[in-house]
């Protein structure tokens, strides 16, 4: 059992401070918002007596109060509750080095799907992810990566109709 | 009987041959991505969002209704057969159900849910059927002044949930409201928060935001937390029952019924409270309080039948006002809305054989699972062995794919990484993702209308105001006003039923190490009480 005061040691101030972190980016988007709607242009073909730049400045301000209001609970030491689940163990810290190569496989995905196709920036993914997962069987794991990557380009483009990029296996899928 | 006529109609649209076919292949691939730990049912829903582009509208739809059930129901297998927290609709599941498991009585727990989820999603759907058609005619009725008031209550009543931070909830719901805004303004032709990205100027899509709240940012949210030691799973054989067990579940499935049914139809935060409510109704009705805490039989088939029944419950708004009251519901709201259907009071009456065609595959899904379910039973207990290096990989790469298929754009990987550090964010910081998916999917509807409602009263705030509307303001603010109220209450007057379960729910999240953290407002509301509690259980802390 562990309540504010006594959640693991150092951890409470230091996710503390970080909270404030959360307000900040809260109050930030509602700055970001609110200006963003002042800037808006005079509309020619609006209609109706609500323009557009309305809504956008309520949403702004409820950021910008709310982010006051998160402050505020913080500081008075109110902590969110990170979210359990069936695989995750809370208690340690966090695990930024696994994240991080997780993003670098996510990203090479996204810059290599349209040059080199699918089926190769898929399973680049799929690969570098389990790896960052702690999976060291490297020829398995490619296996299984162009297994799926070849499956899902079939399934997608006989099954449901969407072409996925061939990349440099046009003509040959 | 209207309702009944057409609800054979529906059986007529659902029961073509490759409808049922997808019917089927909906339940049972949502039941084995829904079993996967670490995937709730919302993911569930997203991650097989992209299959159905391809398909026809109804067809489409009626997968989706296997899908949702089958979705929900492997949640509780998961959290049956792993003796770990999982996500929260099925927490209290998982606290007599692995308890059973534990004591080899796991083909039972397990027979219990999937029966107690036919009997419960049976009923319901049918009040859905009978229910539907009533609310829908009342609901065109609604003027956009009306509509406006009622979305703002679905925002304030999911941010508002029983148990979590109110300033949390509100800071999700400004997120979402705020993606929302993004794009061209339908009325002005404006672009808004679009920063001269030609990709956003059609604002961002749906699949993309419920793809990264829930599937990219759980993988990173769990890859930070990733528990190494090697998972204990439950070996179980063919779920069965004794007599006894059916005497004691029948009981539970029908109260569970009764309490799941109309909460899952009120933007309450989904399973959670009715669940608990469950829980807690069988704990004080049954004959056998003792092994309340060591695998009492009616502590999985109450709530499992309280689980299904909200998933039909939550059927009723969506299916006639468009709102959807839990994560899942809202992913499907997009998955309609990606056919280019206007979700809303005219829906039931522009496509009925699409509404009726999906209420009548909830009965067909609802008999597939337990079809399936009962004989599938081991091999689903096999999916949890999964190296979870796979699995989560596997999300990333699948995420990717779905993301990528929608528009073939590569500029919605970008958003998907950026929406899934947000919800990496708000995973961290106790963010609930609700609020923040139904403002997303309803932010925008909600400012038409209002827009709407002022054009016809000529700008005059008066225009938002009419009787109906009056009432849905005044429980927003009773909402909003809450801890207030409560304060000027006679302290007796708040011990309630939901106290009690606010209270069970603090308790079981204890007892399953989730709370690591409490907000102040909760802090300081019972603080005296919890002092209490403290101070008989030294050991604790």
């Amino acid at each position: 059992m562990s309540t504010a005061a006594s959640s693991s040691g150092g951890g409470t101030r230091e996710q503390g401070r970080s909270e404030f972190g959360v307000a900040l980016f809260l109050g930030a988007v509602g700055l970001l918002v609110l200006v963003s709607a002042l800037l808006l242009p005079e509309s020619r073909i609006s209609r109706g007596p609500v323009g557009p730049a309305a809504v956008p400045i309520v949403v702004a301000i409820l950021l910008i109060v709310t982010s006051v209001f998160l402050a505020i609970d913080v500081a008075r030491g109110g902590r969110g509750e990170p979210e359990g689940g069936e695989d995750i163990e809370l208690g340690g810290g966090t695990d930024w080095r696994t994240v991080l190569m997780l993003a670098v496989a996510f990203i090479a995905n996204a810059l290599l799907i349209e040059p080199l196709g699918w089926v190769f920036s898929g399973a680049i993914l799929f690969w570098g992810a389990a790896f960052a997962l702690g999976s060291r069987h490297w020829i398995r794991d490619a296996v299984i990566a162009f297994v799926l990557s070849i499956g899902t380009w079939y399934v997608f483009a006989l099954g449901l109709g969407i072409v996925m990029p061939p990349g440099i296996l046009e003509g040959i899928l | 009987m209207d309702a009944l006529s057409s609800l054979i109609d529906g059986f007529g649209t659902a029961l073509t041959p490759t409808n049922l076919l997808f019917a089927f292949l909906g339940v049972l691939l949502g039941t084995a991505i829904g079993v996967l730990p670490g995937i709730g049912p919302a993911m569930t829903v997203a991650l097989l969002l992209p299959l159905t582009r391809g398909l026809d509208v109804t067809t489409a739809l009626i997968m989706f209704a296997g899908i949702y059930y089958g979705g929900m129901y492997g949640g509780s297998t998961t959290s049956i057969l792993l003796n770990t927290p999982g996500e929260s609709a099925s927490v209290i599941t998982a606290l007599e159900g692995s308890k059973m498991a534990r004591a080899g009585r796991a083909s039972q727990a397990l027979a219990t849910a999937a029966i107690g989820s036919f009997v419960a999603g049976t009923i319901a759907t049918l009040g859905l059927a009978l229910l539907a058609p009533t609310v829908a005619q009342l609901a065109i009725k609604v003027s956009p002044a009306d509509m406006f008031a009622i979305m703002v209550l679905a925002f304030i009543a999911v941010t508002a949930v029983l148990g979590s931070s109110r300033v949390r909830g509100l800071a999700s719901l400004g997120l979402g409201l705020a993606i929302g805004l993004i794009g061209i303004d339908k009325t002005s032709g404006q672009q808004r928060l679009t920063f001269g990205i030609p990709e956003l100027a059609d604002g961002i899509d749906i699949i993309v935001v419920a793809v990264g709240l829930f599937a990219v940012g759980e993988a990173l949210w769990t890859a930070a937390h990733l528990r190494r030691r090697p998972v204990d799973v439950i070996p179980v054989g063919n779920p069965r029952m004794s007599r006894s067990d059916w005497g004691r579940s029948w009981k539970p499935w029908l109260r569970g019924t009764v309490i799941g049914f109309p909460f899952g139809a009120i933007p309450a935060g989904g399973a959670e409270i009715p669940t608990f409510l469950s829980y807690v109704t069988e704990k004080r009705l049954t004959k056998h309080p003792e092994e309340f805490g060591k695998g009492a039989i009616e502590g999985v088939a109450g709530p499992e039948a309280t689980n299904n029944a909200s998933a039909a419950g939550g059927m009723v708004p969506l299916l006639t006002l468009g709102i959807p009251t839990s994560a899942t519901a809202a992913v499907m709201l997009a998955a309609i809305q990606g056919f280019g259907i206007q979700p809303g009071p005219r829906l039931l009456s522009s496509h009925p054989d699409l509404v009726w065609g999906l209420i009548a595959s909830l009965f067909i899904g609802n008999t597939a699972l337990l079809v399936l379910n009962l004989p599938l039973a081991p091999i689903w207990a096999k999916l949890l062995r999964i190296p979870r290096s796979y699995l989560y990989a596997g999300i990333l790469f699948f995420a990717s794919l779905g993301a990528y298929a929608a528009n073939a754009n590569v500029f919605d990987l970008f958003l998907l990484l950026i929406i899934g550090a947000m919800g990496f964010m708000m995973r961290r910081y106790g963010l609930p993702l609700l609020p923040c998916i139904i403002a997303v999917i309803l932010g925008p509807r909600a400012e038409e209308e209002l827009r709407q409602a002022l054009q016809i009263s000529n700008g005059h705030v008066s225009g938002l105001l009419d009787p109906m509307s009056i009432v849905v303001f005044v429980i927003v603010a009773l909402l909003l006003a809450w801890p207030i109220v409560r304060r000027l209450l006679p302290r007796r007057a708040t011990d309630s039923v939901l106290a009690e379960a606010a209270h069970e729910i603090e308790e079981a999240h204890e007892h399953t190490g989730l709370t690591t953290a409490v907000s102040v407002e909760r802090h300081t509301e019972r603080r005296t009480e919890v002092s209490v509690e403290r101070s008989n259980e030294p050991g604790a802390w």
